[in-house]
C-alpha cells in the first residue's frame, strides 16, 4: 500500500512529465483531389482543419470540405469566388491571418477567409465565407500606377502598410489608414511616400507585424528601415556577412511577433537575428543558427502565428520543424518529391496544409510543448529583446506575445539558498543542542528538555512562515545591526557565565552545579539579547549615519528586500532544528556506555570523550540528521512563501530573498491551464523536489540502518 | 585560564547555550503567539491625545494604542520638527484611530515630543460595526424612530436590532439558502432528462410545477426579508468624532457599543470572554479581516475528521503486516525506506500529486460518468473537501504507520506466546489480544496525524481550501454533506488573511488570534498523544517485569 502509493506518485509525476521532452511528430491525415486553374498560389485551413482553401493564379478562390462531417463529403467543393478579374501574381499572408492580392497591375485586394460555425442538428457544421476588409476594388501599390515586382505587407486593425519595389526601380511604402477599424468599416485614406534607395533589384521584403520596420534584402545584405516616422522612411541599420563568402541567402521570413528575423542559405542553414541594446545602442546581432538541411539549400521558410517555431522546405520536399528560443531541432522528413507550391500552417499550428498539383494534403503536426527542452530549462538561454543569454523564470506576462520563459535554474538555486541560509542557522544550534541534551545533561532535565525542543516540530509552518513575515521581518529591518551583534554577544556571554561559574567558591559550585548550565544560561542570554537590542540604535547611529538599510544601499551598493534570505534562514532554522536535534540526539544517545566509561577511565576528560569517541561513533547518525533536516527544508514552502518577496533571482546575498521550487508551485500552480507547457513543468519542478527529498531520505535512512547494526554488534 | 579551556568546560557551556537558545526559542515563540493572540480579545483603553504638529496646529486623536518604537533621532532629521530633541531616540506610538469613513487611514503614527496631553475619557465609545471597521467617539444622541431620545436606551434598542439581525440571517442562510439549493437540482434534473433523452413532456410540467411553488415561497420570504430589514434600520445613532464631527450610524451596521474606559477588570474580562466566544463561533466580515473564524474552524475540523476516516484503516492495517507478518527480507526493508520517504516528500508534492491526480483525473472522469448534466461546470473535477482529506490521507500515512507499529513492538512476547499456546490462533491473537492493547498506540497515531494535518496548509492551497467558502460542506440539504464543496481552513487563513488581505495592518490582531487558535489545537494534540505515548510505555514496562 504504502509502495504502493509511492510508486503510484512516481509514475504519476512522470506521466504528466513526460509530453514536454517528446520530439515534434507529423503524420499524414488526408487528402483530396482538386482543379485548380493555372497554378496554386496559396492555400490555407480553418482553426478546426475541416475546411481548407486555395488560390490560384487565375484569380478564384475555392473552398474544400477536408474531412467529412455531416453535411458534406471529403473533398466536395464548398464555395468558389472570382477574386480579381485580371492573374493574380503572388499572395502575401500577413501576421493575423490576412492575404493580400497582388495581381499583374501592381494592384492589391486584401482579403479575409471567414469560417462561421453553427449546430444544426447538434453538429457542427462550418460555413466559410470571403471578407474584404479594405472593399472588394482593387487598389493601386504605387501612386504612379506601375507594375511592383516584390512586396511586403503587414497590418493592424487601423493600418496596413505595403513597401514594395516597382519595376521603374523605385522602392515605395504605401499605407492605408483606416477611419475607424478595419475590422467593421472599410473605409480608408492612402498616404504614398517614397523611400531613397540605389539598386538594380530587391530580393525579399518583410514589414513586420507592428509596422515600425521594414527588412529589404538585396542579394545578401538586408536593409533595416524604420518606418514609424510618419513623414520619412529611413535607414536604420544594414546586416552584411550574414551568411559565409560562397554561400546564399535563399529565404527569409519574420518570426512569430515580428521582433526576429530568419534567413535560410544555400548550405541548408537558418540564423535568428534579432536587436539587441549594446554599448552603441541597439543593433541587430545573430543569436542562433540551425541546420535544417546538409545537403540541400533551405527554399522556403514558414513561421508559426503564436509560437516562435519555424518549418523549412528543401528543393527535394524535405520538411523541418525548429523552435528557436529552445533551440530545439524537432522533426525532419519529405513530405513531398518537390516544393509544394503553396503550404500553410494551421492557425492551432496542430497541422500543416500543403498543395501540389491537383491535391490538397493535410498533415497531422504533434508540437505542444516545443519550447521546453532539458536546455532550455538548465542552460542560459538568450531570448528575443536580451542583450545575453540569461537564466530567467518568467511564466506570465502583461502583454498579448508574451514569451513563457521557464528556466529551473533561478527556482533551483533560490531552493538551494534558502536550505543553505536554514542550515547555516539550524545546525549549530541544533547539534550543540543534542550533544548537550545526549551526553551532559541529567536524566531527569532530559525528560522535561527534549518533548519541549521536539514540540517545535509540530508547531504548523504557516505559524512560523506568518511570524517571520509580519513580525521577524519588520524586527530584523528594524534592529539589523543586533542580529549581528547577537552572533558576538550570545557566545561572549556564555564564556563569561562559564568563566564565572568556574571562579564560583566550591561551596556555591555544589549548590549550582555545572549540569543546569542551560538553565543558568537562559537569562544570561536573555540579557545579552536585551542589551544587542538595545544597543541596536545606537550602534545604527554612530556607525551607519542612522539608517543602516541606507548605508547598505548607498554605500555597499547591495540592495536590500525586507523579507530576505536571513528571514528565512531564521524561520526555515526554527522549523529544521527539532528534527536534526532529535535524531542526532537519538544517535549520540545511544552510543554504547562502555566506549565512554573505556574512554573516561583512561584519564581523557569528558569533552575529549565526546570529540574523539562520542561523536566519532555517531557521526554517520548525525549525518543522517542533518541529511534529514536538509530535505525538510529544501520541501518547505509556507516559510518561504510568507517569508521571502519571491523573486526569482540569482543572488546569494543575504539581504535579497529568493523564490524557491515549493513556493513557485504553491503560488503558480492553482493559475496555470491544465495541460500546458506551464502546467507540465510545475509537475516537473515537483518531480525534482520529490527525488531530491528522496535521494536525501534514503542516504539517511540507510545510513541509519547501518548505524544500528553496528551499535548491536558493539 | 588556560587550566580552564583545557578542561574543556568552555566548550560544554557552549553547547548547553545550544540547549538554553532553542528553549528560548520554543518558549518565546508561544509566548509571543499566545499573549499577541490573547490582547486581540482584552479590550484596550481609548486614549486622547492632544497634539500639536511641526506647523503649530493643534489636533485631538482618540484611539487605541497599537504599536510604539524607538528610532534613532537622526532618520526624523528631514522633517523639521519645530523644536530641538536632545535624546538620541525618539518613541513614536501607532494609534488605530478607526473612523474609516472620515480619515482614510485607520492609523497613525505620533510622535511622542509632539504629544501635549494625553487623557483616558470616559464617556468614550467604541462602535464595533458589520462594515468600515471601529467607530471611536463620543455618544451625541440616540434618533428613534426620527425622535431624539435619552441615550440609556442604547442597550434596548442594541438588543432588538440583533434579535432581527438573527432572523434576517436565518431566513438568508437556510431558508432562501435552501430554495436555491433546491432550483438548481431541479434544473439539473431537466437537464439530464435532456441529456438522457428521456424529457417528456409530464416531467417537464411536474419541473415546472415544481420549480415555480419554489419561486413563489422565495417570493413571501424576500417580502419576510425586506420587512425584517426595514425594521433593523429604523434607528441612528449619532457620534461626535475626534475631530469634532458628528456621523449618524445607522443600527443595523452596529454589532457592540462598548466603554472601555469604564470598564474594571470584572468587566473587561467579561468582554474578553465574549469576544473569544464571538471569535469562534461568529463567520467572517470585511474580507476575513474582522469577525469570527467560525467556518475555518469547521472546515478544518470536517476535512481532518474525514482524513481520519480514511487514513485509520489503512495505515493501521500496514502496520499490522509490517510488523506481525512481513519476514525479514529485502522487500521489508525496501517498505521501511518507503515509509521514511513517504514522510519526508515535501507536502507541495502531495499537493500536485492531489491536483492532478485526484482532482483532475479521477474526479473529471467520475463527472463524465457520474454528473454530465452539470458539465462542463465540474462537481468533483475540482478541488474539494473530499480530495484534500484524500490528499492529506497519504501525507499522514506513514504517521499512522511507524506510531502504530512503535506501539506493537512494545507488546510484550509473552502475552503474545501465551495467546498462542492456548491455542489461538495468529488472527484470532491479533483480533483478541494485540489490537486491544496496542489501541491507545494507534490512538497515539491518530492524533499526531490529525495534529498534522491540521497545520498543514501547502497542499490544501491545491486540492481544495478557498479563501471565502459561500457555503460549508455541512447543510440542512440533502445529501447534508457535500463533499464536492470548497472549504476554509485556519491555517490558510493565516496565510491569506495575513498576506493577501488588502489591510495587513489592521488584520494582524486577527491573524496572531487564529494563529493561537490553531497552536492551541495543535499543542493540545500533541500533547495528549505524547501523554497516552509515555503511559503505555510504562504500563508495557511493568508487565515486562
Amino acid at each position: 500500500m504504502v509502495l504502493f502509493t509511492l510508486i503510484l506518485i512516481f509514475l504519476y509525476l512522470l506521466y504528466v512529465i513526460k509530453p514536454i521532452f517528446e520530439s515534434a511528430d507529423v503524420e499524414p491525415v488526408n487528402e483530396i483531389s482538386v482543379q485548380a486553374n493555372g497554378q496554386i498560389l496559396a492555400t490555407g485551413l480553418d482553426e478546426l482543419k475541416e475546411v481548407a482553401y486555395l488560390i490560384d493564379s487565375q484569380g478564384s478562390m475555392t473552398f474544400y470540405q477536408m474531412s467529412k462531417s455531416d453535411f458534406r463529403d471529403q473533398g466536395s467543393e464548398i464555395l468558389s469566388e472570382q477574386l480579381v478579374q485580371g492573374d493574380i501574381e503572388q499572395v502575401i499572408a500577413s501576421d493575423n491571418g490576412r492575404l493580400l492580392i497582388v495581381d499583374e497591375q501592381g494592384q492589391v485586394q486584401l482579403i479575409t477567409a471567414k469560417f462561421t460555425a453553427t449546430y444544426p442538428q447538434d453538429s457542427r457544421d462550418i460555413t466559410p465565407s470571403i471578407e474584404y476588409p479594405l472593399g472588394e476594388e482593387v487598389l493601386p501599390v504605387d501612386e504612379q500606377e506601375g507594375k511592383v515586382e516584390r512586396l511586403g505587407f503587414a497590418m493592424n486593425e487601423e493600418k496596413a502598410v505595403v513597401v514594395a519595389y516597382t519595376e521603374d526601380n523605385r522602392l515605395i511604402k504605401t499605407t492605408f489608414v483606416a477611419e475607424d477599424d478595419f475590422n467593421y468599416d472599410p473605409e480608408f485614406e492612402a498616404v504614398y511616400q517614397e523611400i531613397e534607395f540605389f539598386g538594380p533589384t530587391v530580393d525579399d521584403i518583410k514589414v513586420t507585424p507592428d509596422l515600425r520596420m521594414a527588412f529589404v534584402r538585396v542579394g545578401n545584405s538586408v536593409s533595416v528601415y524604420n518606418l514609424d516616422d510618419e513623414f520619412s522612411v529611413d535607414k536604420k541599420a544594414e546586416l552584411n556577412s550574414i551568411v559565409p563568402n560562397g554561400v546564399d541567402i535563399t529565404a527569409t521570413a519574420l518570426l512569430s511577433g515580428g521582433s526576429s528575423i530568419l534567413f535560410g542559405d544555400s548550405d541548408g542553414k537558418v540564423s535568428q537575428w534579432f536587436e539587441v541594446a549594446g554599448k552603441s545602442g541597439r543593433e541587430f546581432k545573430k543569436i542562433r543558427s540551425f541546420t535544417a538541411s546538409k545537403t540541400e539549400p533551405v527554399v522556403e521558410i514558414h513561421t508559426e502565428m503564436f509560437r516562435k517555431s519555424f518549418f523549412t522546405i528543401t528543393p527535394s520536399g524535405e520538411m523541418g520543424i525548429f523552435y528557436t528560443t529552445s533551440d530545439a531541432d524537432l522533426w525532419h522528413g519529405n513530405i513531398a518529391q518537390k516544393v509544394p507550391s503553396a503550404l500553410a500552417i494551421a492557425p492551432r499550428a496542430d497541422a500543416i496544409i500543403f498543395a501540389d498539383q491537383a491535391r490538397l494534403s493535410l498533415l497531422k503536426v504533434d508540437n505542444q510543448h516545443p519550447e521546453v527542452t532539458w536546455k532550455a530549462l538548465w542552460q542560459e538561454v538568450w531570448y528575443e529583446g536580451y542583450p545575453e543569454p540569461d537564466y530567467i523564470w518568467q511564466s506570465t506576462g502583461g502583454v498579448d506575445d508574451f514569451e513563457s520563459k521557464f528556466s529551473l535554474v533561478p527556482i533551483s538555486f533560490g531552493t538551494i539558498k534558502a536550505a543553505a541560509y536554514a542550515m547555516l542557522f539550524a545546525m549549530p544550534l541544533a547539534l550543540s543542542a543534542a550533544i548537550y541534551t545526549a551526553y551532559f545533561m541529567p536524566p531527569g532535565l532530559r525528560k522535561k528538555v527534549k518533548p519541549t525542543i521536539e514540540l517545535m516540530e509540530a508547531l504548523p509552518t504557516v505559524i512560523l512562515g506568518f511570524l517571520a513575515g509580519l513580525w521577524l521581518a519588520p524586527l530584523i529591518e528594524d534592529y539589523l545591526p543586533a542580529i549581528f551583534l547577537l552572533l558576538l554577544t550570545l557566545p561572549i556571554a556564555t564564556f563569561l557565565a562559564a568563566f564565572a561559574w568556574y571562579k564560583l567558591p566550591k561551596e556555591m559550585k555544589v549548590k549550582l552545579p555545572e549540569e543546569w548550565a542551560p538553565i543558568i544560561l537562559i537569562p544570561v542570554l536573555l540579557v545579552a539579547g536585551f542589551l544587542s537590542f538595545a544597543l541596536s540604535p545606537i550602534l545604527e547611529t554612530v556607525f551607519f549615519g542612522g539608517d543602516i538599510r541606507q548605508f547598505i544601499t548607498n554605500d555597499l551598493g547591495i540592495s536590500f528586500d525586507q523579507r530576505n534570505a536571513l528571514v528565512v534562514g531564521i524561520a526555515m532554522g526554527f522549523a529544521v532544528v527539532p528534527t536534526i536535534f532529535s535524531m542526532a540526539e537519538d544517535a549520540i544517545f545511544s552510543v554504547p556506555k562502555h566506549l565512554t566509561s573505556g574512554s573516561l577511565a583512561l584519564g581523557a576528560t569528558p569533552w575529549q570523550t565526546l570529540i574523539k569517541v562520542v561523536l566519532l561513533t555517531a557521526s554517520p547518525g548525525i549525518f543522517s540528521a542533518v541529511m534529514m533536516g536538509l530535505g525538510r527544508a529544501v520541501g518547505e514552502t509556507m516559510i518561504v512563501l510568507m517569508a521571502t518577496g519571491n523573486t526569482p533571482i540569482l543572488d546569494w546575498s543575504i539581504f535579497q530573498g529568493m523564490r524557491t521550487l515549493s513556493a513557485n508551485i504553491a503560488v503558480e500552480m492553482p493559475e496555470s491551464e491544465v495541460g500546458s507547457s506551464h502546467y507540465r513543468i510545475l509537475f516537473l519542478a515537483a518531480f525534482v523536489l520529490f527525488v531530491f527529498t528522496f535521494v536525501f531520505n534514503t542516504l539517511a535512512e540507510f545510513v541509519r540502518q547501518r548505524l544500528r547494526e553496528k551499535y548491536s554488534s558493539l | 585560564m588556560k587550566d580552564w579551556f583545557k578542561t574543556g568546560s568552555p566548550w560544554v557551556w557552549l553547547s548547553a547555550g545550544g540547549v538554553s537558545l532553542s528553549l528560548i526559542s520554543v518558549i518565546g515563540l508561544l509566548w509571543l503567539i499566545a499573549s499577541n493572540g490573547l490582547s486581540y480579545f482584552w479590550p484596550s483603553q481609548i486614549h486622547q491625545f492632544d497634539v500639536v504638529d511641526e506647523h503649530g496646529k493643534q489636533s485631538v486623536v482618540i484611539g487605541e494604542i497599537y504599536d510604539r518604537e524607538s528610532i534613532p533621532t537622526v532618520q526624523l532629521a528631514h522633517l523639521d520638527l519645530g523644536r530641538e530633541i536632545e535624546s538620541e531616540t525618539i518613541e513614536r506610538i501607532l494609534v488605530k484611530t478607526g473612523n474609516r469613513e472620515l480619515v482614510s487611514l485607520d492609523f497613525r503614527w505620533i510622535l511622542e515630543p509632539l504629544i501635549t496631553q494625553r487623557s483616558l475619557p470616559e464617556d468614550v465609545a467604541v462602535v464595533e460595526r458589520r462594515s468600515n471597521g471601529n467607530f471611536y467617539g463620543f455618544i451625541e444622541k440616540i434618533v428613534l424612530d426620527g425622535k431624539d431620545v435619552d441615550s440609556s436606551k442604547l442597550d434596548e434598542l442594541l438588543e432588538r436590532v440583533n434579535e432581527f439581525q438573527a432572523q434576517i440571517s436565518e431566513l438568508q442562510k437556510v431558508d432562501i439558502g435552501a430554495i436555491n439549493y433546491q432550483l438548481e437540482r431541479i434544473r439539473l434534473k431537466e437537464r439530464k432528462h435532456i441529456l438522457d433523452g428521456t424529457l417528456t413532456e409530464d416531467v417537464k410540467a411536474d419541473l415546472v410545477s415544481q420549480s415555480d411553488a419554489l419561486k413563489a415561497e422565495y417570493q413571501t420570504l424576500e417580502k419576510e426579508l425586506l420587512a425584517l430589514r426595514k425594521e433593523v434600520s429604523r434607528d441612528q445613532i449619532v457620534m461626535r468624532a475626534m475631530g469634532g464631527e458628528t456621523v449618524a450610524i445607522n443600527f443595523d451596521q452596529i454589532i457592540k457599543v462598548t466603554f472601555s474606559n469604564q470598564l474594571g477588570v470584572i468587566g473587561k474580562f467579561g468582554v474578553f470572554i465574549e469576544q473569544i466566544y464571538g471569535f469562534i463561533f461568529d463567520d467572517p466580515r470585511e474580507a476575513n479581516t474582522e469577525g469570527g473564524v467560525f467556518p475555518a474552524i469547521f472546515g478544518t475540523v470536517l476535512m481532518v475528521l474525514l482524513m481520519t476516516v480514511i487514513v485509520a484503516p489503512f495505515g493501521v492495517i500496514a502496520a499490522i503486516y509490517l510488523h506481525e507478518y512481513a519476514g525479514k527480507n529485502a522487500f521489508t526493508k525496501l517498505l521501511r525506506i518507503a515509509v521514511i520517504n513517504l514522510a519526508g516528500v515535501p507536502s507541495i508534492v502531495y499537493g500536485v500529486f492531489g491536483l492532478g491526480f485526484f482532482v483532475y483525473m479521477v474526479g473529471g472522469n467520475l463527472d463524465r460518468l457520474f454528473y454530465p448534466e452539470t458539465l462542463p461546470s465540474p462537481t468533483f473535477g475540482t478541488p474539494g473537501v473530499l480530495w484534500s482529506a484524500i490528499t492529506l490521507a497519504i501525507l499522514t500515512l506513514p504517521v499512522v504507520i511507524v506510531s502504530t507499529e512503535e506501539g506493537l513492538a512494545r507488546i510484550p512476547s509473552s502475552m503474545r506466546h501465551g495467546s498462542l499456546a492456548l491455542g489461538a490462533t495468529k488472527a484470532e491473537t491479533l483480533w483478541r489480544i494485540i489490537l486491544p492493547i496496542a489501541s491507545p498506540a494507534i490512538m497515539t497515531g491518530i492524533i499526531l496525524a490529525i495534529a498534522r494535518a491540521a497545520g498543514e496548509v501547502a497542499p490544501l492551497m491545491l486540492v481544495g481550501v478557498v479563501k471565502m467558502a459561500p457555503t460549508l460542506p455541512l447543510d440542512g440539504n440533502f445529501p447534508f454533506l457535500h463533499l464536492e464543496r470548497k472549504f476554509m481552513h485556519l491555517g490558510f487563513h493565516i496565510y491569506d488573511v495575513g498576506f493577501q488581505s488588502p489591510n495587513v495592518e489592521a488584520a494582524r490582531p486577527l491573524v496572531y488570534a487564529t494563529a493561537l487558535l490553531l497552536v492551541t489545537i495543535i499543542v493540545g494534540l500533541n500533547m495528549t498523544a505524547v501523554n497516552i505515548r509515555n503511559k503505555l510505555r510504562e504500563k508495557y514496562r511493568a508487565l515486562e517485569h
